[in-house]
């Protein structure tokens, strides 16, 4: 991570915030008068993982922006939970048009911006794994071609928890949906090859892409702050795990997440020109095992029949992300 | 001036005088030549102040429409077809929110089976989008709608579609007088946004509405388009007044006073159809022609009016509702109802099948006669049709008669 | 702007929305007892402290410690440090280093010159505190502290009781001790050394309210050793105050120290540093069962200290003893085995615990004793109205933090007392246990470890064996420290809250729950490091 390294113990930059710090190395969630992209008064479910990735993300970015910036949101849980009339829980501007064309009002956005005299303005293009894996993935993917100067922001939860739990592009293999049911030989998702958004995103060359967590805060505030530094498409990926559509308990929200990253199951990485420039080393590995056992989604591997089989195969996906994107390496 | 030109490229100078700020370019028969000459308008510096972007689709590129509109941009796109149908979803959603974005569509038929000519079906098929839809019935008023589009879709915050006929009009060359931007900017004030997405005036746009609220947006949404029926004949008299001729406006009437009969019809087949009503006249017909340019709104009044007194209407429609017939013919029957008014519907040009002086003259002594049926299917090739049914579907025969 | 009816909404409209109605349970703040501070017998809370450190606030650390214990810089020598035996962090690498950012603070205070505040008031009664070791100087400073006129008596040329005349220099140097007492008596403290209370009830008689009984356990206990007439044995006790006093006692070069405890120790110690060349502790159990602190056991073996495990003396003459084996029975007491061996020893060093003079009680029949000690209350109260006692002679552990606690205790009861209002015991908060915390956030961190002098330079004099830290080592102590059961403003919850409600009140004020806000996820709780937040049901 480019952040700066800090020489102190307690909580380090692992906590939120850290007293100790110098202000110009808070955090953005830790400032008092923090933008508070998203405000309270929402609808969504109790240890929303994506209410939260949204507010970190955004405040960083209205900081990193001074403010100056726009966002449009694809269809979703987070638009819906944000914004349904009469009540929005916005504090930027914010536009909302369709599931599957964030990315390409983005672009229309920031054309606009440019053409109205307004090149300082940002935009912020942001959905769910839906929106941004699937339906509007031909969008995102223009963008990227293009190299137009938007943020892309897909807070990954893994299905389309929106309209009641079902499989995504992203949901992960073995995972339980209302779509793929946890009946039959082979219960939950398939094993099939994956949509690495970020690696496609990568393919493109664009300036930066990125993954992150909301069990990370600093290192996902850095990376927006970096990506808002930057000009041309970007893409960040972040994982936001759902109680809902997970059936783990709310107060896990933010330890699933740490689970995910230190299992290696979710590689947390970046990328600029296509090329991975850092990763986040894992602290503490833990078999992946520990990541699922909190999660309802794969209870149907634990019981009434263990199946080592099935974790074994997810267990060997988390070692081929510490083997490709060398997770357990020490930090230099 | 009248210049030799071709229809899509008097369209494409239209546009640009209008000083769009954003285009969104995709292409697609026959619309193609509009974007293309607007991109070189562009690179060649002669368009300035315009982004023009290459989008990776026609949702793509209503989507990049209604973002560069929503902070504020002058902004275009066009389209064809099977283009319009995939940017339905965003079509409706522009509309909904209120984005005065113009988009020409080059009338083409939807496939399957595919077919690269013209009619109305694809524009037609967005008649209930919450989008404003005129239709050009030359070249001359295709170039002339654009200002006018612009004028009307800001002044009420609604999009406007422009609908001239694939191919018949977009890539025929005649003398237009081609539109500049010194012209048009006397007519067409700059875009002044009724909302705008920016942070020095923060709003969420594009909120969930639920049961609570729902009918009375689109009741509003219905009331703005009412509001148009007064605006579009404003600004088409503003714009006669500016260049001195006669385009837009919600209805064409040709040669309709005393007459018994009357042929209404949109876009291109007016021209054919004046030259029909005139030999009729000539020959003592009593016939006359009214061209509908404002399809929505639908100008009821407007219309009952220019009808009052006539015997019979003919409809002729270059889209076919499945199984219903006529779709412009339902709202003439609204407009004309408990008037007496006899009406028919004739489809005609599927395709782009031609519709000829001929064709139209025997219909229109057939209608006169009163020997027309409900609906028609103008030159029908009955002999591929009877062989059809007898091979496939013996049972559709009694239908049929 | 004309915003269109219901597609275009005024931001942050939402407030409107009070989702707290879903709550089922609610988060609340809490403050625990962290386990240092339950663990310490002087009664610190080193996490108040420790927070102040963390930043370099120094003196405020400082200031918040002496309220308690004025002798940071002795404690921080001397002490054997339960609150890091409690130490939460020992589950997760090493206890903080409490005692060494204790002796910092100290060190770094008597360098600053930082005095103690006077007494706001005055009440007027006089106490007269008797003995000027750690629990009588202690007393007395928290008597000066609440306004009381206080006169300390020792029959001591200097004042220190133990700290002077049984912790050797190479563990407290005299300058850091003399330091420390002055810093109290300068409070306005009457300090009459070389006095003697043979009779507390005459000295009461004097004009005194109350008398505070501190006069430590100086006399080495009398073991029976069978021994000819020419063994050179002398106590432990005696040993160390002469060398304290500058007249070292003739020990020869082969000193055999008995006993097991920190004053054998001491003694061994001691005796190397005087000239000897084999120091031998018998100790007759095992290095388990050995009552002497493990770092003072690991330092004595670093000089060449030599430990005679399982032997008890059996005979002791002059130039050798004999020594049988001991076994260790079932329930772990050793028994004799009968098997002999000869040591050469000029001398035998008796370290077999010690026994308090308590003459000036003789004719005090309300004052009870028991097996050599004082009887007192919970309130540190003989029999005797307004005789109170604490320290080594009552009942219970003989360290320097066990009496500055018994002092600062027994002054709160002596001042309830003389006031006649009930003591103000404070009520402790559960304490905050391991599993409650969420160490993920605590970096890893090593314990810093504070220098020593090189042994070979140890034993040729009584320089101090254990550096301090610097500065900056001494923050980075602190901030190892995981703030058990206490928000330390982490910012956390702050964070962590999806819905926004936790309101973060400032510097110092922590931070709020948004009851109108908060759905009741607990992602606050389950992250806050240091488990200062707990879930509980929402009141119906």
């Amino acid at each position: 991570m480019s952040a700066t390294p800090v020489k102190f113990y307690q909580v380090g930059s692992f906590a939120v915030g850290n007293r100790l710090l110098d202000p110009e190395l808070r955090s953005a969630q830790s400032e008092q008068g923090r933008a508070n992209s998203l405000t309270s008064g929402h609808r969504a479910c109790q240890g929303c993982g994506e209410a939260l990735g949204a507010r970190y993300v955004l405040d960083a970015a209205m900081r990193a922006s001074g403010g100056r910036m726009v966002t449009v949101n694809a269809t979703g849980c987070l638009e819906v939970f944000s914004t349904p009339f009469p009540e929005t829980s916005w504090r930027v501007a914010w536009l909302h048009s369709l599931f599957g064309n964030a990315p390409a009002v983005a672009t229309g956005v920031a054309a606009g911006l440019r053409a109205t005299g307004k090149p300082d303005v940002r935009v912020v293009a942001q959905g769910g794994d839906g929106a941004t894996v699937d339906i509007g993935f031909a969008c995102l993917s223009g963008m990227f071609e293009r190299d137009d100067d938007v943020l892309a922001v897909c807070y990954d939860n893994g299905g389309y928890m929106n309209t009641g739990v079902q499989r995504s592009g992203a949901t992960p293999p073995a995972a339980r949906t209302m779509t793929t049911q946890a009946v039959g030989e082979h219960p939950g998702n398939v094993f099939g090859q994956g949509k690495d958004v970020p690696r496609i995103a990568m393919a493109h060359e664009i300036p930066y892409v990125a993954t992150a967590t909301v069990a990370d805060l600093r290192d996902l505030e850095a990376k927006v702050e970096k990506a808002m530094g930057m000009h041309g498409a970007r893409y960040l990926h972040v994982l936001v795990p759902c109680p809902l559509g997970w059936a783990s308990a709310a107060k896990d929200t933010v330890r699933i997440a740490r689970l995910a990253t230190e299992s290696g199951y979710f590689p947390v990485f970046e990328a600029e020109r296509g090329e991975v420039t850092s990763v986040r080393p894992i602290r503490h590995r833990v078999p992946v095992e520990e990541y699922l056992a909190l999660q309802g989604r794969y209870a149907h591997l634990f019981s009434p029949v263990r199946r080592d089989d099935v974790i074994d195969r997810l267990q060997a996906i988390a070692d081929r992300n510490i083997a490709r994107y060398g997770l357990l390496e020490e930090v230099h | 001036m009248l210049r030799q030109v071709e229809g899509s490229k008097a369209v494409a100078a239209a546009v640009a005088a209008c000083r769009p700020q954003v285009i969104c370019a995709y292409p697609i028969s026959p619309q193609t030549h509009i974007v293309e000459e607007l991109s070189r308008l562009v690179k060649a510096g002669e368009l300035t102040g315009c982004e023009y972007v290459n989008v990776e689709s026609e949702f793509a590129a209503m989507s990049g429409a209604i973002g560069a509109s929503a902070v504020g941009a002058r902004s275009y796109t066009a389209t064809s077809s099977q283009g319009l149908l995939y940017m339905v979803e965003a079509v409706y959603n522009a509309s909904g929110m209120g984005m005065p974005i113009v988009m020409t569509v080059a009338n083409r038929a939807i496939g399957a089976p595919i077919n690269i000519w013209n009619d109305h079906g694809d524009s037609m098929s967005q008649r209930d989008s919450g989008w404003i839809q005129l239709y050009a019935s030359s070249n001359q008023e295709a170039a002339d709608l654009h200002p006018q589009a612009f004028a009307i879709a800001e002044e009420l915050s609604v999009p406007v579609m422009v609908c001239m006929d694939g191919f018949v009009l977009t890539h025929a060359t005649e003398g237009i007088d081609v539109l500049d931007a010194a012209g048009v900017d006397a007519f067409l004030p700059p875009f002044e946004p009724r909302q705008i997405l920016d942070p020095d005036e923060p709003v969420s746009i594009g909120s969930m509405v639920g049961p609570d609220a729902f009918t009375e947006v689109r009741y509003l949404a219905h009331l703005r388009q009412l509001e148009a029926l007064e605006v579009i004949p404003r600004v088409a008299a503003d714009f006669a007044a500016r260049f001195g001729r006669d385009s837009g406006g919600l209805l064409r009437p040709y040669r309709t006073q005393g007459a018994e009969t009357v042929v209404v019809a949109l876009g291109s087949v007016f021209g054919t159809l004046q030259d029909v009503v005139d030999a009729e006249r000539d020959e003592g017909v009593s016939v006359g022609l009214l061209g509908v340019t404002s399809f929505r709104p639908f100008p009821y009044a407007a219309l009952a009016d220019a009808l009052a007194g006539v015997r019979r209407v003919v409809v002729i429609e270059r889209a076919l509702a499945v199984g219903a017939g006529g779709i412009v013919s339902g709202d003439v029957r609204l407009a004309l109802a408990g008037t007496g008014i006899g009406q028919r519907t004739v489809i005609a040009g599927l395709g782009g099948r031609p519709v000829t002086t001929t064709s139209l003259r025997e219909l229109l002594g057939r209608a006169v006669r009163d020997e027309l049926p409900e609906l028609t299917f103008l030159d029908l090739d009955t002999a591929v049709v009877d062989r059809e049914l007898e091979r496939l579907h013996p049972s559709l025969r009694e239908v049929r008669s | 702007m004309t915003k269109p009816f219901a597609i275009t909404l005024d931001v942050g409209s939402s407030l409107a929305n009070h989702t707290g109605a879903w709550r089922q349970e609610r988060p609340v703040y809490v403050d625990l007892t962290p386990p240092c501070a339950h663990a310490c017998p002087a009664m610190e809370d080193p996490q108040k402290w420790l927070y102040a450190a963390e930043d370099g606030s120094y003196e405020q650390a400082w200031r918040t410690l002496v309220e308690s214990n004025p002798f940071p810089a002795i404690m921080g020598r001397v002490c054997y440090h339960p609150c890091e035996t409690a130490c939460n962090r020992t589950f997760l690498d090493e206890a903080v280093g409490i005692n060494a950012v204790e002796r910092f603070l100290g060190d770094h205070a008597i360098e600053q010159g930082w005095t103690l505040p006077a007494p706001a008031t005055t009440t007027g009664y006089h106490v007269l505190v008797v003995g000027a070791g750690p629990t009588g100087l202690s007393a007395a400073y928290q008597l000066r502290r609440l306004g009381h006129d206080v006169t300390v008596r020792d029959s001591s040329p200097k004042p220190g009781g133990m700290m002077r005349y049984g912790i050797p220099a190479y563990r407290l140097p005299r300058n850091v001790l003399d330091a420390e007492v002055a810093r109290i008596i300068d409070l306005g403290i009457t300090l009459e050394l070389g006095r003697r209370v043979d009779d507390v009830l005459a000295a009461m008689a004097e004009g005194f309210d109350a008398v505070f009984l501190a006069v430590g356990a100086q006399l080495g206990k009398r073991a029976y050793v069978p021994a000819g007439e020419a063994a050179r044995i002398v106590d432990a006790v005696s040993m160390l105050h002469d060398v304290a006093q500058g007249e070292p006692p003739l020990l020869g070069r082969r000193v055999v120290v008995y006993g097991g405890g920190n004053t054998a120790v001491d003694a061994a110690r001691t005796a190397k540093r005087l000239g000897a060349t084999d120091a031998v502790i018998v100790y007759r159990r095992t290095r388990d069962r050995m009552p002497a602190h493990d770092s003072e056991m690991a330092e004595a073996l670093e000089e060449g200290v030599v430990v005679k495990w399982l032997s008890t003396v059996a005979h002791a003459d002059a130039g050798h003893l004999r020594v049988e084996r001991m076994e260790l029975d079932e329930s772990g007491f050793p028994q004799p085995t009968g098997e002999f061996e000869d040591l050469e020893a000029d001398s035998l060093v008796l370290a077999l615990g010690q026994e308090s003079d308590l003459t000036l009680v003789d004719d005090v029949p309300d004052v009870a004793l028991s097996d050599g000690s004082v009887q007192v209350d919970s309130s540190f109260m003989t029999g005797h109205p307004g005789i109170f006692a604490g320290g080594d002679v009552v009942p219970a552990q003989r360290t320097v933090t066990v009496g500055v606690g018994h002092g600062a205790r027994a002054a709160r009861a002596i001042d309830a007392w003389l006031r006649q209002s009930p003591v103000a015991e404070p009520t402790e908060a559960p304490i905050a246990e391991y599993a409650s915390l969420n160490t993920w956030y605590y970096a890893d961190a090593p314990h810093a470890v504070r220098p020593r002098l090189e042994a070979a330079r140890r034993t040729s004099g009584f320089e101090e064996v254990v550096q301090g830290l610097d500065a900056e080592t001494a923050a980075y102590e602190a901030r190892r420290c995981m703030s058990c059961g206490n928000c330390f403003e982490c910012d956390n919850c702050y964070g962590v809250c999806p819905d926004n409600a936790v309101i973060k009140l400032g510097p110092g004020m922590r931070f709020e729950i948004d009851y109108d806000y908060c759905k009741g996820c607990g992602i606050c709780v389950a992250e806050c490091p240091s488990g200062s937040i707990l879930m509980v049901p929402e009141p119906r």
